[in-house]
Order: structure tokens, then C-alpha cells, then sequence
């Protein structure tokens, strides 16, 4: 077995690690900090469930060698609430249906995240569908997504405007 | 998977280097080459990680006009460079039908065009496969094979090439920069691929350790950028590999065709440029009868390699409803679903 450092902060805790070159991220999360939010389903870049933010950015943590990121920043399902209070996209996942089972809902609301911060869909329906297609659940239960989303974004919009101003 | 070392060079020359050895392989985003080592269809004994090198990861504007986008530019950022849009709206376009956010985010220009073939039977270690195993023969052949090859093909291997990007890349005479021990050297991307031949393994011109550095594109491949569209058609609106795609490019004055570029995607181990058809275009008027006439000279020479007869006849119709697109002038931003035909043509939208 081949192991090497890996320095990686996850949801702003900074670790330390000694890993075998062979683990990906997402098992990394689950399996060594036991960060079980993620989840693991195709684990081959099909269905979306082990999204996560690498550097802010959205990416598949299944085909992701944890190695290859050394001194990278993670954001999981774990950092996205801030204490008790939900992050607005979880709240707007709430309040509109959105909330999938347990295996799709933290890669959707990663995605959703990541999806926001392209700045590329805005307020039209096809391009968030288009933008969320990479997290595929079994039942295509989407139906409260698209709402989630644009409320999210407006009420995004209106934290940022106040924070502005 | 099997244990392997990794290392992480800091320069070209160190990356070239450590993957000199048999049983080497670079990583770039991983997407690819990870799917296949958890397959079990690859199981390199050295990784070579070389998404730290600097200089690779820049898209410049040459002197003489033409683009440098180095190797390691990932294919999100590249589609949505504003500039990059604007200039090559077609390869925007593909790129951004290609796979879902996720997997953009961390592919990488180099990357795509090295992805190997989506033949089920090549991703299954238990079936014979003259690609991943030479001499052990083909399953597709008389197997599962609609959505193999209708162009090109050999009695070896009937497999298809899976990117989006390569499509309109072809038509515009990219070429990929390339460096080895013997120094750089570059070739045009139509070249870079090979059809399978009796040698349907050795998939693209790069010799063993060989580093694709850039793609660069003409000055000329801008000139297309009023009239340019990539049409691809999938079993899903979105996130799903092209059944057949298209990439067409068009200089329209006065009614006439005065420049053509055309390729396609889906149909051969390689992106096809079809010359022919482009030969057809020129001069002729920019009506649907030119077009149904470079579909006919774009599919002369294809065959069925099994169940996918059906192909030809759909090629056929995505050529000529490109180059109506194209005519019709690109549109100000890529449409919310890139490259479906359905997003642009009123009255089809799926989900309206
Ligand atoms: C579920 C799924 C759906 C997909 N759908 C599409 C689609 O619709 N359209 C499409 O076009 N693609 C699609 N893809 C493929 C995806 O685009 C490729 O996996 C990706 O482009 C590969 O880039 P990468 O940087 O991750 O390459 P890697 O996986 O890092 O590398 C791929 C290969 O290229 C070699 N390599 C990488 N960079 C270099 C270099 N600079 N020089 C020499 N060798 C190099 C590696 O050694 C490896 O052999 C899909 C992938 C998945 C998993
Ligand atoms: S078509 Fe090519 S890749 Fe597919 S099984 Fe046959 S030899 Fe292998
Ligand atoms: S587990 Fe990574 S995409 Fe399915
Ligand atoms: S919500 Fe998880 S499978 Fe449909």
C-alpha cells in the first residue's frame, strides 16, 4: 500500500492526513473523518449523490482522488448550515418539496450551491433543470426543485443586497 | 484497484519524465481515468498528477491571431470564458452538452479529447475486446450494438469516439500541441485520432509518456463565429452521451456559401470532418436543397456495423437541421439545454 500526506480543510476544519493514494475523496469524507452526509451511489460520476464544493467549486468527489487534492478547501452537506439555522437553500428546499431521500437530497442541495455561485441559470426554469441534471435519483421526484431554487436565489440576492448595503 | 505510486511533478520536463516507464499514466481531472481503474479496465502502475503545473492551465491569443487553451483549462471554465463564447460558439456549445456541471468542472481540455470509448463491451473486463485486450476479438459485433459505428469502422472494432468537444474542434482545424522527450511537436486534431484498423488499441497518434500541452485554433476558426452551431441528439434532453452530433460552420454572403466547415460526432472512433460535404457547400446557395445534398455526400461511404442502420438516416437529418441552425445565425446566448435541437426550434420544446 501506497500512502502519502494530505493536508485538506473541510468545512473550515484543516486536517492532517496520511492517505492510502488509492481513496477518493468521497470515501475520504465517509470513511477516515466520517463525514457520512455525502453519499455514495454510482460511485462513477453518474448520479450526482457524492457532489461536493472543491475550492467553491462543484465536482463529483467519487472520481476525485483524494491525493490529487492536497491543500484543497471542502465544503460537504455538513458545512452548509450554520449551526441551527438552515442555509436559505435548505430552508427553500423545505418549504417548497424539494427535499428528496436521504441518498439524493445532500448531492442536490451541494449541486444547487454550486449552480448558484456559476451565476448561470438566473431565474429561468430550463437552465436550472439543465444545470441539476448531473444528480439523477431513481423515482425523478425533482418536481419542487426548480421553486427551491429560485426562491433561494431571491432570498440570496436580498441577504446580499442588505450585507451591500 | 490496484496500488500505485503517484507523483506530482512541478514542471513539464519533471512530468514527461516520470511518465517515460511503461505503465504510466497522467491524471488530469480524473473523470476518465478513474471510471476505468475502478473498472478494471485500466490499472496504470504510476500516476502521474499533473494538475499543478502552471503552465498549462492558460487560455492566450496568439500573435498571429489564433487561440493557445493549454491542457489543463478545465471545460466549464473554458465554455463559459465570455470571450471564448463569442469567438468559437460551437465548441461553447458542445462542451457545454457534454456530461453534467459536475464532471465539467473537472474535466480538463486535454482530458476530453484523450476519454476512451463508451462500448459497454470495452467497459466490461468479461467480454472480449480488441481495444482493451488486442487479439481477444469483438462482442459488439453481432452483440449490443446500435449505437456504434457507421463511418470508418473495421471488422476489429466498430466503437464510436464519445466527446462532444472534439466535434466542432475538428471542423475548425484545431490542432494539439504536444510534448516528449524528443520535444514538441503538433499535430492537426483530424491526425491525433486514428480509425481502428487491424490496431483498433492504439487510439490516437501519442507515443508512450507523450503530453498533449494545448489545443490551439486558427485565426480563420473565428471567421465562422455568426453562422456556427453544434446539434447533438441524445437519449435524454441532457447529461448523456451524443447518439449522433454535429458541428457545422458557415461564412453565408448574399444567399451563397462563401466558407463550410462540417464534422460529426457519434458516428466514428474519431471525429469526422467531412470534407466532401464541406467541398459540396462551397459556392452553393444557402438553401435547404444545398443542405439536403452535403447530408447525402457527408453519409455516402457510411454502413451499418450492426442494429444501427437507423443512424445513417438520423445523421443525415441532424446535418441538415445544423446547417438550417447555422444559416439561421447563432443565437446571442448558447441555449439552456446546448445543443439540443428541441431548445431552439419553436414548437418542440419538451417540456413547454
Ligand atoms: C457520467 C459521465 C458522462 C459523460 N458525458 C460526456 C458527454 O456527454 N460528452 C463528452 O464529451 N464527455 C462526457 N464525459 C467524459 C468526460 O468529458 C471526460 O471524462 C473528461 O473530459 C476527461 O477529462 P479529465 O481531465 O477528467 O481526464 P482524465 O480522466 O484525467 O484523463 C483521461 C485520459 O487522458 C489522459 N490525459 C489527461 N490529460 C492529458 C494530457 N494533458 N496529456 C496526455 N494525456 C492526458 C489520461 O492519462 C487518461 O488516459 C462523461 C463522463 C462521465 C463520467
Ligand atoms: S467495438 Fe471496439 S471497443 Fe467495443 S468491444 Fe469491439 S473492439 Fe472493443
Ligand atoms: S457517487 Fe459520485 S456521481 Fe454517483
Ligand atoms: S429521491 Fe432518492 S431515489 Fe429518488
Amino acid at each position: 500500500m501506497t500512502t502519502l500526506p494530505l493536508s485538506l480543510t473541510v468545512n473550515g476544519h484543516h486536517h492532517e492526513l496520511e492517505v492510502d493514494t488509492r481513496v477518493t475523496l468521497l470515501d475520504l469524507l465517509r470513511e477516515r473523518l466520517e463525514l457520512t452526509g455525502t453519499k455514495k451511489g454510482c460511485d462513477r460520476g453518474q448520479c450526482g449523490a457524492c457532489t461536493v464544493l472543491v475550492d467553491g467549486k462543484r465536482i463529483n468527489s467519487c472520481l476525485a482522488l483524494a491525493v490529487s487534492h492536497d491543500g484543497a478547501e471542502v465544503l460537504t452537506i455538513e458545512g452548509v448550515a450554520h449551526g441551527e439555522e438552515l442555509h436559505p437553500v435548505q430552508a427553500a428546499f423545505i418549504a417548497h418539496d424539494g427535499f428528496q431521500c436521504g441518498f439524493c437530497t445532500p448531492g442536490q442541495i451541494m449541486s444547487t450551491l454550486g449552480l448558484i455561485a456559476e451565476g448561470q441559470a438566473g431565474a429561468d426554469p430550463e437552465r436550472i433543470r439543465e444545470g441539476l441534471s448531473g444528480n439523477i435519483c431513481r423515482c425523478a421526484a425533482y418536481g419542487g426543485i426548480v421553486e427551491a431554487v429560485l426562491e433561494a436565489q431571491q432570498q440570496l440576492a436580498r441577504t446580499d443586497r442588505r450585507t451591500a448595503a | 484497484m490496484r496500488d500505485f505510486d503517484f507523483v506530482r511533478p512541478a514542471t513539464i520536463s519533471e512530468a514527461i519524465a516520470a511518465a517515460a516507464g511503461p505503465g504510466s499514466a497522467y491524471l488530469a481531472g480524473g473523470t476518465n481515468l478513474l471510471d476505468l481503474m475502478k473498472g478494471g479496465i485500466t490499472a496504470p502502475e504510476r500516476i502521474v498528477d499533473i494538475t499543478r503545473l502552471p503552465e498549462l492551465n492558460r487560455i492566450e491569443t496568439l500573435d498571429d491571431g489564433g487561440l493557445r487553451i493549454g491542457a489543463l483549462v478545465r471545460n466549464a471554465d473554458l465554455a463559459h470564458d465570455p470571450a471564448f463564447a463569442k469567438a468559437y460558439p460551437a465548441v461553447a456549445e458542445a462542451l457545454l452538452s457534454g456530461a453534467s456541471a459536475q464532471l465539467r468542472n473537472a474535466a480538463t481540455v486535454g482530458g476530453n479529447l484523450l476519454q476512451r470509448t463508451r462500448c459497454s463491451y470495452f467497459y466490461d473486463t468479461a467480454s472480449a475486446c480488441n481495444r482493451r485486450e488486442p487479439g481477444s476479438g469483438c462482442s459488439a459485433l453481432g452483440g449490443e450494438n446500435r449505437l456504434h459505428a457507421i463511418l470508418g469502422w473495421s471488422d476489429a472494432c466498430i466503437a464510436t469516439h464519445p466527446s462532444d468537444f472534439c466535434v466542432p474542434l475538428v471542423a475548425l482545424d484545431a490542432v494539439v500541441e504536444i510534448e516528449g522527450k524528443q520535444g514538441r511537436r503538433h499535430v492537426t486534431l483530424e491526425e491525433f485520432h486514428r480509425l481502428p484498423g487491424d490496431t483498433p488499441q492504439r487510439e490516437t497518434v501519442l507515443e508512450p509518456g507523450e503530453l498533449i500541452v494545448a489545443v490551439r485554433l486558427p485565426a480563420e476558426a473565428a471567421s465562422f463565429a455568426a453562422h456556427a452551431r453544434y446539434l447533438k441528439v441524445r437519449e435524454r434532453t441532457s447529461y448523456a452521451f451524443a447518439v449522433v452530433s454535429a458541428a457545422v460552420a458557415l461564412v453565408v454572403d448574399g444567399g451563397k456559401i462563401r466558407g463550410a466547415r462540417l464534422a460529426l460526432g457519434g458516428v466514428a472512433a474519431k471525429p469526422w470532418r467531412a470534407r466532401s460535404a464541406e467541398a459540396a457547400l462551397l459556392g452553393a446557395d444557402a438553401d435547404e436543397a444545398s443542405f439536403v445534398r452535403a447530408a447525402d455526400v457527408a453519409l455516402a461511404d457510411a454502413s451499418p456495423s450492426g442494429d444501427n442502420a437507423f443512424k445513417i438516416e438520423l445523421a443525415r437529418r441532424i446535418v441538415v437541421r445544423a446547417l438550417i441552425s447555422a444559416k439561421a445565425g447563432t443565437p446571442e446566448r448558447i441555449p439552456a439545454l446546448p445543443a439540443s435541437p428541441f431548445s431552439s426550434i419553436p414548437g418542440v420544446r419538451h417540456d413547454a
